[in-house]
């Protein structure tokens, strides 16, 4: 790759990095003053939903660049969500509230798993779709 | 002002985040060895920057900028999540619970060892 395309490549990811990241803070800010971490269950949830999608929708992975793609796909969705908040966060709850903590973590899980199974399938049946009306 | 630092932040973890995937991760069969080792370390790194806020050590710009920016857009759960569909979706039972189980688990006896110990 040369050193001009690594160089927008950065770019690209970078300026989907700081978006999906802030969108993340602002759901955060939303849920300030909630001790249970809503924010980062709906974004992890929504975020896998999402990238479930664009990652197994033939016909927009072929028409968008591929820079793009990963501007949204890397960039936002993969900034979006976070691995690590629900990392600390469930420690925290866990030795706070047992219950709640243990809820979290695999209702995380669980939920973004199904999340990412769901844009899975739907991504199937539009691009099933489409392949008919062609 | 906070805003700035989660996107500059951002910036820099899903750049990370790429450059890690792209040398690590592989693709057929999927072994997201990449995404593996960003979750995990991102996970430690911020066990770390949470205590040393958590202790003055660090002023809380810099847990706004390192911690939700650049943690919080080096990991990710998303890519986690499409990565272990992929699997099952292939079929590959065992593999997806390997990986789910070791991200989740490895990360969280990490996080909870460096909590617990200061």
């Amino acid at each position: 790759m040369s050193r001009a395309s690594t160089y927008s490549l950065i770019v690209f990811i970078g300026l989907g990095g700081a978006i999906g990241a802030t969108m993340r803070y602002g759901v955060a800010l939303l849920f300030a003053e909630q001790s249970f971490p809503y924010e980062t269950m709906i974004v992890n949830i929504l975020g896998c939903f999402v990238l479930g999608f664009l990652s197994n929708h033939g016909s927009i992975k072929k028409k968008l660049p591929q820079p793009v793609l990963l501007a949204i796909n890397t960039g936002i969705i993969g900034s979006f969500t976070t691995f690590s908040t629900f990392t600390v966060e469930t420690i925290h709850l866990i030795t706070d509230q047992i219950v709640a903590g243990f809820i979290y973590l695999f209702g995380s899980i669980v939920f973004g798993i199904l999340g990412s199974f769901a844009g899975y399938f739907l991504a199937k049946i539009l691009c099933k779709e489409e392949e008919v009306i062609q | 002002m906070s805003i700035l630092l989660v996107a500059i932040g951002g910036f820099a973890g899903a750049n990370a985040r790429y450059f890690v995937g792209v040398t690590f991760n592989r693709v057929d069969p999927l072994r997201p060895f990449g995404t593996w080792i960003a979750n995990i370390t991102g996970s430690f790194l911020l066990g770390f920057l949470f205590v040393a806020t958590d202790n003055n050590l660090l002023p809380s710009m810099m847990w706004t900028l390192l911690g939700t920016g650049f943690c919080g857009a080096y990991t990710t759960f998303s890519t986690f999540g499409t990565e272990l569909v992929s699997m099952l979706v292939k079929k590959a039972y065992r593999r997806a619970i390997l990986y789910a189980f070791s991200s989740v688990a490895i990360s969280l006896l990490g996080v909870f060892i460096i909590l617990v110990i200061y």
